[in-house]
This record gives structure tokens, C-alpha cells and sequence, in this order.
């Protein structure tokens, strides 16, 4: 069996395909995937996430450090129980604190980190102890209403 | 009269059926027979030359139109929310998730299975697979089983392929001709296309296809009735039939991809 002119072009095809994959694995899509040997897990308890999904990223001073793991109900507690993976690079101090905030007006929502002044690093497995809720747009008109009815009874 | 279009209707369930069950035996054929298609490689580059190498045009061509068609409609739209910038998504998701795999394999249907089942459909016609029969060479490992993993490498290939084309068109028309911000052109792709759940989506779609639309094909062709009439007909049902499989099978496997995401 011999080399043909054929086979110099299904090799240019195969080369071409592979090419075209790899453009979308690396310059289209990206391995954002936090993995687990270069991350340590943290736990954050909310009362309320709001629209927090997984994979939702993980911030703090609008850099991406991590990603949300997974998301779960506490029945002890009746709270969300938020992991989170961060990636080893950056050590966080023990009495950091996480929020649930929103990117733009309508944007997809991220938990944004607070580093605390503790000289103590946080190690894989704790909790964070300091946490605010995500803003419920009911509650906050809610409370405006209620506001507004006070300021009207005192008058 | 009623009675007439009784018989008529229960007469082609019948062949339906009869015709399926062939169908699966002879794909089932095939995949035993396929030792020599991979032991003789030869054979199988030599038909995706002819299945792959040779759709390239068309494929690369409607890919960048089908791209650039998206840059303009979409800018059109995100306009008027004010978020041009998130055009690099609408873009990138469209084609990796849906068009790339869908709108190839329709091309690959029209282009290479109309010609696969023309070939084969003609050879049985010329009584060539007969003769190989009496040369005591099979048919369907010699001919028909090259054919089919040839259509089954190519056609992912030929997807993402598409993909790629559609994404540079769409930033030819978005970044070089209207002037969305090329940073986050790419940026906002990067941090919503996630390999795993969509580029690798897509390429599974595309395998999906590739098996269905060459069986298909294969199969019209063997079955096809040695006329010219009957390899005309054959010709137009390869096409109908794998379009309409590759879009009912895109809905069933999209709802399993991509239920439970966002």
C-alpha cells in the first residue's frame, strides 16, 4: 500500500477538524472548572440566596477567586447551606465574610467575599461565620411600603 | 372502495415494519463487518475523502455566512437592551450547542448521503455487489462498512469545523465591521461557553448524527430497487429521512443535555 495525494488530504481534513475543536475547547469555551487538587472548601450559610446558582462565581474585589460547588437545603438549621470551592492561591482570613450580590441590575448573581483582619487562614472544610442574604426585590418593597405607612401614622 | 383503502394501509404498516426490521439487521451487519474497514484503513480514508474532504466547501463556507448572519441579527437585537458586548455569546453558544451539529449534518445529508446512497444504490443496480457476492468478497464489509465509520469520523469533524467558521464570522461582522468592543467580545464568550457541558455537547450530537444520517443513507441505498427510478427515489428519501431524523433526534437529545441547566 503506497502514500497517495488522498490521504495528504484526509490528513489536512483530520489536522483541519482536531484545529477547529481545539480553537473551541481553548478561545470559545474555557476549562473554568475549579479542580480539586488546587482548591479548598468552604462552607457559607444564608438565610436566603436568591437566584444563586452552581458554578456561579465566587469574587472578591470583583476578581474571580472560586466557584459555588454545590448548593443544598439544611433541614437542622431550615438554611442553604452554599459550598464553595476557592482556588489555592488565595488564602482567606478565618473571620471573612460572604455576601450575595448581583452583577449590573439584572445580571446573574456571585457571592462576593470580604477578607476580615483575623491572622488566621481559613482551612478546607470551615464555615464562614459572617454572611448577608441575597436582596429579595418582595421584601425590599415590602419593607419600603411599611416604612412609608409608619412615616404617614406619626404625622 | 373502503375496503380497498384498508388493505392499502395495512399492506404499508406492514412493509414499514418489515423495512425497519431490515433496517436494524443490516446496521447490525454492519457493525460486525466492520474488522476490515479498520484493518484496511485504506478503504475508509478513501470514503472520507469523498464524505469529508470534499463537503469541506459548503460546510466552511455556510459556516461563516450562518455566523455572520448571526453577528448581524444579533447586534440588531442586543441593541436594544444595551448589551452588545454579550453578542460573543448569543454567537458561540448558538453554534457549539445547536447550529453547528444541526445545520452541518443537514449539509452532510444533502451533500455526502444523497451520494452514498446514489453509489451504492447504483452499484446493486449494475449488479456490482452481486459479483463481489460471486468473487466471494462481502459487500457490506468491502463497500458499505468504509462507508459508514468514514460518514461517523467525518461528520464531527466537519461540525466543529463549522463552529469555528461561525464564531469567526460572527466576530469578522461584530468586532471588524460594526465595532463591539473585542475584549469583551471574547471575554464574556470565555465565561459563558463551558467546555464540558457545550463544546462537548455539541461533538456528541455531531457522532449522533453522523451514525444516523450514513446508516440511513447505507441503507436506502442497499435497499434501494435496481432501477433508475427506484435509485432517484431512494436518492430523495435518504435526504427527507435524515433531516427529519437529525432534527427529532437534536429535541431528544437536547432535553437530555441541557434539562436541569440554568
Amino acid at each position: 500500500m503506497n502514500r497517495t495525494v488522498l490521504d495528504l488530504w484526509v490528513g489536512l481534513f483530520v489536522v483541519a477538524g482536531i484545529a477547529a475543536l481545539l480553537f473551541l475547547a481553548l478561545k470559545v469555551g474555557s476549562m473554568n472548572t475549579v479542580n480539586a487538587s488546587d482548591s479548598y472548601e468552604v462552607v457559607a450559610r444564608f438565610e436566603n440566596i436568591g437566584g444563586l446558582k452552581a458554578r456561579a462565581p465566587v469574587k472578591s474585589a470583583g476578581v474571580v477567586v472560586g466557584r459555588v460547588d454545590s448548593i443544598q437545603f439544611d433541614t437542622q438549621f431550615y438554611e442553604a447551606k452554599v459550598t464553595m470551592r476557592i482556588d489555592k492561591r488565595y488564602p482567606f482570613p478565618k473571620d471573612t465574610s460572604a455576601a450575595i450580590l448581583t452583577s449590573g441590575l439584572l445580571g446573574e448573581q456571585y457571592i462576593g467575599l470580604a477578607a476580615g483582619g483575623d491572622s488566621v487562614m481559613l482551612k478546607s472544610g470551615d464555615t464562614l461565620k459572617i454572611t448577608q442574604d441575597a436582596v429579595v426585590l418582595e421584601n425590599l418593597i415590602g419593607q419600603f411600603l411599611y416604612g412609608k405607612a409608619q412615616e404617614g401614622s406619626t404625622q | 372502495m373502503l375496503k380497498r383503502a384498508l388493505e392499502n394501509l395495512g399492506n404499508r404498516t406492514i412493509q414499514g415494519v418489515w423495512r425497519m426490521g431490515f433496517a436494524t439487521r443490516f446496521l447490525l451487519a454492519v457493525l460486525m463487518h466492520s474488522g476490515t474497514a479498520f484493518r484496511r484503513f485504506g478503504l475508509t480514508i478513501r470514503e472520507m475523502y469523498f464524505t469529508g474532504v470534499l463537503s469541506l466547501i459548503i460546510i466552511l463556507v455556510s459556516g461563516l455566512f450562518v455566523g455572520m448572519v448571526l453577528g448581524l441579527q444579533g447586534y440588531e437585537t442586543l441593541q436594544t437592551y444595551g448589551s452588545e458586548e454579550a453578542l460573543g455569546i448569543l454567537v458561540a453558544l448558538s453554534l457549539v450547542r445547536e447550529l453547528g451539529p444541526v445545520v452541518a449534518a443537514l449539509l452532510f445529508a444533502s451533500r455526502a448521503g444523497s451520494a452514498i446512497t446514489a453509489e451504492i444504490g447504483l452499484m446493486k443496480a449494475t449488479e456490482q455487489l452481486s459479483a463481489m457476492e460471486m468473487m466471494a468478497v462481502d459487500p457490506i464489509a468491502r463497500v458499505v462498512a468504509p462507508r459508514f465509520w468514514a460518514g461517523v469520523i467525518s461528520m464531527p469533524l466537519l461540525a466543529a469545523l463549522f463552529s469555528a467558521m461561525g464564531v469567526l464570522g460572527g466576530y469578522l461582522v461584530g468586532v471588524q465591521l460594526i465595532g463591539v468592543d473585542e475584549g469583551s467580545f471574547w471575554a464574556q464568550m470565555q465565561s459563558a461557553v463551558d467546555f464540558e457541558q457545550d463544546v462537548l455537547n455539541g461533538v456528541i450530537k455531531s457522532v449522533v448524527f453522523g451514525v444516523a444520517i450514513t446508516a440511513i443513507a447505507l441503507f436506502e441505498g442497499y435497499d434501494a430497487p435496481p432501477t433508475a427510478e427506484g435509485v432517484s427515489g431512494a436518492t430523495t428519501r435518504t435526504v427527507v429521512t435524515s433531516s427529519l431524523a437529525v432534527l427529532a433526534l437534536d429535541f431528544v437529545l437536547t432535553a437530555f443535555m441541557f434539562r436541569g441547566l440554568n
